[in-house]
């Protein structure tokens, strides 16, 4: 089944493929991502990756607008920033860099390791919390540590995008819904006079607590030869 | 216990009974000239009757026997139906035993009397009957109610476990007890391995409806429920096929021998049977979805296509001997997602509830007829047989789900435990399905056939009481990992946009896999067949009435918050805390998710609640209703008493005021057209009232305190664009300020505030107002305060 991806398209250019690939050791040791990958899926990444730039050492956003299957996306953009976005590739707590290279591509990639069972309670917590944080970074938009109502209602409305028949106000009510629904959860008791300013990453993380990211934030990369690398 | 419960409704039921049975023995003496075997065909009965009745006119004449099926047969439904009920009074009592243990007792108490009163039970199950009229409504509520993403999610497991762990244990139970036959000692020789193998077929049909209901309360996590469910769905139709098959063999075998090319064509037949039967039900359910698409004006037949097609499948496949189980479940899961958006919303309730209570009839007689045939002479104890019968059924059920599993395991991102295959294991509940495939052998080809049936009465007993009552501690005991799946507004959506990253980042992988797959089914699914299929501009989808629906709960529930607190008023803000708190109300979360689920660019159902015998209680709009009648009442009655002004009047009726609409312009016709609308508003959204739902959020300091108002109703007010209401708003903000001082400056929460657009807009011009409103507000904050918390849409009483 997996391996159909490439069958459609056409095959990636193989000039250099072989001196430019970088092998697994470098990556592990140069820049430990939460979840290495195997030798086969870092070239599988890295001829798409190729693919994806044209051939350049770098990705540039409008370098994701040739990937047709993402047009309908309706979280297209959320997505393609959070390619860029310095938070995920470790490079700052804010803003967005300019291009990418498939060291920084790998990063990104390595958020949607599957959680190995092999690994202890302590490296799945890691794991999970990286998983979370990352997923965290989609929502604060504006990296002040904080989902505030607007970034959740925009959330929302994207999400609600794909139907033009339902109404801003009505994605908005869920938007408010669930904002009242997290501060309930989150802060318990609300004083008259406090005030909840938007879900913090803790607050983030205790909504998760019921569900098990560990199955849900996941893809299926070419071969799943599961070697704990979680460091 | 189920029994102490329902005897308050029984009696009557009993005495119906007894007078049915001694109505139909007096009947019976009368017509002793007639011939015995009348009793089966009630028609020559009834021409015989009234062929005497010819003869001498009586004033009062009794003829029991020409309605006899029928009557004994709703006697029986409604008997069950009264049994429900009184199970379902004592709440406790559901989480301890399944339903279809009582629905066994009744069946034998049913059968006690019958044979306590030497009666022949109605001859309700034969072949025919069973195949074509009780099973199917069965099979096709199984299909309709399919939660359709986490069946696709898990295809490969369920198909291999479905499949493979049916005739596994088919085979493995048959032979097994062939080898016992072969003992000399146990008297069972005559036994050949046919009717062995034909045994293990019926006996290894489970049917763990019981289970998923316990499943259902525990939370179990997903893939385990969907195994389960899809076992439930699929394994009858593996059975059924099986066993004709192997009937098959044993009318041939009786002629002459079985040589190896016929196996061979058994397997192949095996296999057209089933791929057959799914492309028949799917190329049937397209059809009945296409269909739906020009039935808008004549919606009352749209339930009566669902169902003439899905029975259509059914039929048509059996005529090409081809699997009409699996046909009308892929029938049921194909047209499902089209023709709910076709048919109207009334029609859909109808087609979700008309499934339920044919396939619980169809459920409910067979159980009760279970009943009836326990109690009976038509027994043959043979204690080898039934010992080795239940033995084999739990070591084969073991041996074939741990070995399938440790397969399919290994292709899995996420295997199931160890705990998760014991469970699977133990839910191996055998049910209406064995039984009635055991009843309907032939005996001509089974002269042991009682011997079968008893064996099958015993496993059943065993695992629906033993079993189906132990296995919720058992979950509970071994603690199988659960879904947590709380009513959560917040989770709903951050799954999603799980969703919609995870077909992102494999887009821009480049690679597939079933994220993508499906995504790509999406695209082709919008692309052809939705337009195909879909009525084209409908009235905007039923998102409209639904949202409509939520709308017109909101503002009922806040008349009804408004009129309750009126009687709380004396503490306020004690009050306030108390709902300040309060999480959503798990109807608000279903209908949220009813919109985020319909209006997704990816339309999934992600509800996993299933249960044979009920439907999610619908919102009781009934009560919605009466909770209207009242506030009228009440603003009649305020009318009455001729006061202009709101504030004189005593702090319980300002509540109601406050909440209802602005008050202090005697404006009576005017309110009371505004009252009619707000009844009937389902005919006119344009003059139902808007109800202002403001949102104070706070993004930065308190200084930056922003107002943002929303309505939640369809009709949105322009936003500043009417100084006025801004002026009103700031006013009351800036009297927090000095009155209370910082107040939740906030929050998510939203303040719901019922102001009558039309009011505002048409009158903003008049001063009068602005000034009457400043007052009100200033005069009125305190019960503002106290109902700020009381946001229809995020609590309800």
């Amino acid at each position: 089944m997996h391996p159909v991806g490439f069958s459609a398209e056409p095959a990636p250019p193989k000039i250099g493929l072989s001196t430019s690939l970088p092998t697994q050791g470098i990556f592990r040791a140069a820049h430990p991502p939460p979840l290495a990958f195997s030798s086969d899926q870092i070239e599988q990444l890295h001829r798409r990756f190729k693919q994806l730039s044209g051939d350049q050492p770098t990705i540039r956003k409008e370098n994701f607008n040739n990937v047709p299957d993402l047009e309908l996306n309706p979280i297209r953009s959320k997505i393609v920033r959070a390619f860029f976005d310095n938070r995920n590739l470790r490079k700052g707590s804010s803003g967005l860099a300019d291009e990418i290279n498939f060291e920084d591509f790998l990063t990104i990639m390595s958020y949607f390791r599957p959680i190995d069972t092999t690994m202890d309670e302590e490296q799945v917590q890691l794991c999970r919390k990286e998983k979370l944080r990352f997923l965290f970074h989609m929502y604060d938009s504006d990296s002040d540590g904080r989902i505030t109502l607007e970034e959740y209602r925009n959330v929302v409305e994207e999400l609600l995008s794909g139907n033009p028949h339902i109404e801003k106000e009505s994605a908005r009510s869920i938007a408010d819904g669930a904002m009242m629904e997290a501060a309930s959860v989150c802060v318990g008791q609300m004083e008259p006079d406090q005030v909840y300013e938007g879900i913090t990453f803790d607050d983030f993380l205790k909504i998760w607590q019921g569900i098990d990211i560990e199955t849900k934030m996941h893809v299926r990369f070419l071969n799943m030869e599961t070697i704990a690398l979680c460091h | 216990m189920g029994f102490q419960m329902l005897v308050p409704f029984s009696p009557w039921n009993w005495l119906l009974l007894l007078v049915a049975f001694k109505c139909s023995e007096a009947s019976s003496d009368l017509n002793e000239s007639t011939n015995s075997t009348a009793q089966h065909e009630p028609n020559v009965r009834f021409a015989a009757a009234s062929s005497e009745a010819d003869e001498k006119i009586s004033v009062f004449a009794l003829d029991y026997d020409y309605v006899q099926i029928p009557y004994e047969v709703t006697l029986w439904i409604l008997l069950a139906s009264l049994a429900k009920i009184g199970f379902h009074l004592y709440h406790r009592l559901p989480g301890l035993m399944p339903e279809s243990c009582l629905l066994i007792i009744v069946g034998a108490l049913v059968g006690a009397i019958i044979f306590g009163t030497d009666h022949k039970s109605p001859p309700v199950m034969d072949t025919s009957i069973y195949f074509l009229y009780l099973l199917p409504p069965i099979v096709l509520e199984g299909g309709y109610f399919m939660p359709t993403r986490p069946f696709f999610e898990n295809i490969g497991s369920i198909l291999w476990w479905a499949g493979l762990g049916a005739l596994i244990n088919a085979f493995g139970i048959g032979l097994s007890l062939y080898l016992i036959c072969q003992i000399k000692a146990f008297g069972l020789s005559d036994v050949n391995l046919l009717q062995n193998l034909l045994f293990g077929s019926l006996i290894s049909a489970v049917d763990p409806v019981a289970v998923l209901a316990v499943f259902e309360e525990a939370r179990v996590n997903e893939p385990l429920y969907m195994m389960i469910f899809g076992e439930a769905l699929l394994n009858d139709g593996i059975s059924v096929v099986l066993y004709n098959i192997l009937i098959a063999f044993t009318k041939m075998h009786k002629f002459e021998d079985i040589e190896p090319v016929d196996i061979l064509a058994g397997c192949a037949r095996f296999i057209i049977v089933g791929v057959g039967g799914v492309f028949f039900g799917v190329i049937f359910g397209f059809i009945s979805a296409f269909i739906t698409r020009f039935t808008q004006n004549i919606s009352a037949i749209e339930p009566l296509i669902v169902f003439m097609f899905s029975y259509l499948s059914y039929l048509a496949a059996e005529t090409l001997y081809l699997s009409g189980i699996l046909a009308i479940t892929a029938c049921a899961v194909t047209m499902k997602k089209y023709v709910e958006e076709n048919v109207s919303q009334t029609s859909y309730t109808t087609i979700k509830y008309f499934m339920k209570m044919l396939s619980s009839v169809s459920e409910t007689l067979i159980f009760i007829f279970m009943g009836v045939s326990t109690i009976g002479k038509n027994h043959e104890w043979n204690w080898a047989f039934i010992c080795f019968t239940l033995a084999f059924c739990q070591i084969w059920r073991a041996i074939s789900v741990f070995a399938l599993f440790y397969v399919s395991n290994q292709f899995r991102t996420f295997p199931f435990s160890i705990k998760d295959q014991c469970i699977i294991f133990y839910s191996g509940v055998r049910g209406a399905g064995s039984f009635s495939l055991a009843f309907l052998l032939p005996l001509s080809l089974f002269p042991r056939k009682k011997m079968f049936v008893t064996a099958t009465l015993v496993v059943i007993y065993f695992t629906v009481f033993i079993q189906g009552i132990t296995i919720g501690p058992l979950v509970r005991y071994l603690d199988v990992k659960k879904t947590n799946k709380k009513e959560s507004i917040n989770e709903e959506l951050h799954i999603r946009l799980m969703d919609h990253l995870k077909a992102g980042i494999e887009d821009v992988c480049g690679q597939w896999s079933h994220y993508q797959v499906r995504d790509k089914f999406k695209k082709f699914d919008h692309k052809y067949l939705r337009k195909i299929l879909i009525r084209k501009n409908q009235p905007k989808s039923s998102i409209v009435s639904l949202y409509k629906k939520l709308e017109m709960k909101q503002a009922i529930e806040m008349v009804e918050t408004g009129i309750l607190s009126s009687t709380a008023f004396s503490i306020p803000h004690q009050a306030q805390r108390i709902h300040g708190t309060k999480r959503l109300s798990p109807e608000d979360v279903e209908s949220m998710r009813d919109i985020l689920t319909h209006n997704m660019y990816q339309v999934r159902q992600r509800t996993l609640s299933y249960n044979k015998y009920n439907l999610k209680p619908q919102t009781s709009e009934k009560q919605a209703k009466e909770i209207l009648i009242r506030r009228q009442n009440t603003l009649r009655e305020s009318m009455r008493k001729g006061h202009s002004l709101p504030w004189g009047k005593p702090a319980g009726t300002k509540n109601i005021r406050y909440l209802s609409f602005p008050y202090g312009h005697p404006q009576p016709a005017r309110r009371d057209t505004r009252v009619d609308d707000f009844t009937d508003n389902d005919s006119s959204d344009s003059e139902f009232p808007s109800i202002m739902f403001k949102a104070r959020s706070r993004t930065g300091t308190l200084q930056e305190r922003r107002l943002t108002q929303e309505i939640i109703p369809m009709k949105s007010l322009p936003r500043g664009g009417k100084p006025h209401h801004f002026g009103y708003q700031r006013n009351t903000s800036q009297e927090e300020h000095v009155g209370v001082g910082r107040r939740e400056a906030l929050r998510p929460k939203p303040l719901f505030h019922a102001v009558d657009e039309e009011f505002e807009s048409g009158e903003e011009s008049e001063e009068k107002i602005s000034e009457s409103e400043s007052r009100w507000s200033a005069e009125y904050r305190p019960s503002r305060q106290h109902h700020r918390s009381h946001s229809p849409l995020l609590q309800r009483k």
